[in-house]
């Protein structure tokens, strides 16, 4: 790597780093618009006591969920975990530690984390669950409650386009918190399915500046979908 | 009669204005989109980052990186925009949101909601539902009036783990359409065939019954 050029040519190169305990942000909605291939990556390492932040926990064998059989993560930061049997076993006997987190809260948490703001104030969950053991406080004579932001060892992400300086463009829903977890890491990777030379992209397309960009690869992706929904042709 | 889904869908459907921007949660409150009347413009957030979303696509249409809340695919209606999950929250939190639908395991006189856990036996997480009820104000929480045993769900104080504390105000059930103010429920409308009593016998909390009370109205069209 030389200059701003952030391509990396091995998944091994990509994940260079990690190690147990870390913290590790990862971008996707569902199934939709996960680093798929760095989290195989993770798997393949066999990185032990990880904390992931992401919004799901994949499903049993695809996403972060092929984390969860060798018992890899030992906490996870997310706002709906359903959709994985593994995942459930592990919660109720108690390996596997959740931290339920409202999704606008989670989003908030990696946005503040990667501006440089530790807390941020929100009525969202006031008087609930996970209102508890937080800081309350009156602000025009609504209560809030102060969340602490979240910065990640390492952030995975996907996006769509890149040049090889790290400047991002995703595609559709599959954007999602990957903006977000993208400024969050203090060592970003980023996985793509086009690379092009700097200059390409127009500056007013492009989603996330390449400064937040450690390493950057190029992929192919399964993309799997959880819930194929269609209408009959011509309707 | 109790209303069946569709029927539920279709009397909120009637709370929809020209202009709205709406976001439907998971299961009946989806079903909504199907009956927006006729000559009605409304656009449809789905928090995952889509405002305008359209049918569901055909099968030549479907797309892995277009999906909503619900992880289905779908397709974006004309004039939708994408963005990303801090940004739909901004929307969602900032109250920009005109009309919010979603289910519930359980709602109270005081406006508190609980809808996304059963200890010991359902834990799969809120979602985006605390950051609606917390952001939103006009809201409308569609479910069954009571559980297949017959327990009402609409109780004097939740017993669930809340979603979000003194919000709902709105309440359409399969039995009747229910306002919630002053710490009490207020018998709005009924379903058609369906009698004050029936809805007495199964409402747990507070429910005041002022006057006669109008069953609700379909129409033929809907």
């Amino acid at each position: 790597m030389s200059g701003f050029d952030k391509v990396v040519h091995s998944y091994e190169e990509a994940m260079a780093g990690l190690t147990d305990n870390m913290t590790i942000i990862a971008g996707g909605f569902g199934l939709c618009g996960i680093p798929e291939n760095l989290i195989s990556e993770i798997k393949h390492k066999g990185t032990r006591g990880l904390t992931l932040v992401s919004n799901n926990c994949g499903v049993d064998d695809f996403g972060l969920g092929l984390l969860l059989p060798d018992r890899q993560i030992r906490k996870i930061i997310a706002s709906y975990v359903g959709e994985n049997a593994e995942f459930e076993r592990q919660m109720m006997s108690g390996e596997l530690c959740v931290e339920l987190t409202p999704q606008g809260t989670l989003a908030e948490k990696m946005r503040a984390g990667g501006a440089g703001i530790p807390a941020f104030y929100t009525a969202t969950g006031v008087g609930t669950p996970v209102a508890e053991g937080k800081d309350e406080r009156q602000f025009n004579g609504r209560d809030y409650i102060l969340e602490e932001s979240i910065v990640g060892d390492f952030a995975i992400v996907k996006a769509w386009k890149a040049d090889r300086y790290g400047n991002l463009v995703f595609r559709k829903t599959a954007r999602n918190f990957n903006p977000m977890a993208a400024t969050a890491g203090k060592i970003t990777v980023v996985e793509v399915e086009e690379i092009v030379e700097p200059g390409q992209l127009d500056p007013d397309e492009i989603h996330t500046p390449g400064i937040y960009v450690n390493r950057l690869i190029k992929s192919s992706f399964e993309k799997r979908i959880e819930q194929r929904t269609t209408r009959p042709a011509g309707e | 009669m109790a209303l069946s889904r569709d029927q539920i869908a279709q009397r909120v459907a009637q709370e929809l204005q020209d202009g709205y921007y709406v976001n439907l949660g998971i299961g009946i409150p989806t079903l909504v989109a199907n009956f927006v009347p006729k000559g009605m413009e409304v656009m449809l957030q789905s928090e995952n980052g889509l405002l305008g979303m359209g049918a569901f696509p055909t099968e030549e249409e479907v797309d892995a990186d277009l999906i909503n809340a619900g992880k289905q695919t779908v397709t974006m209606a004309k004039g939708a925009s994408i963005f990303d999950s801090a940004e739909s929250f901004a929307m969602i939190r900032g109250g920009h949101v005109d009309l919010t639908v979603l289910g519930a395991f359980e709602v109270d006189v005081n406006g508190n909601i609980a809808s996304y856990m059963i200890p010991g036996k359902l834990i799969k997480g809120m979602g985006g539902a605390m950051d609606l009820v917390a952001g939103a104000d006009n809201i409308i929480v569609t479910m069954t009036h009571a559980s297949k045993h017959g327990d009402s769900k609409l109780l004097s104080n939740c017993t669930l783990p809340l979603t979000g504390k003194g919000c709902i105000k709105k309440v359409l059930t399969d039995l009747a359409f229910i306002e919630i103010k002053a710490g009490k429920f207020h018998l709005l409308e009924r379903a058609p065939g369906v009698s004050v009593e029936e809805i007495l016998k199964l409402t747990q909390g507070e429910l005041i019954v002022n006057g006669d009370i109008p069953e609700m109205k379909f129409n033929q069209a809907d």
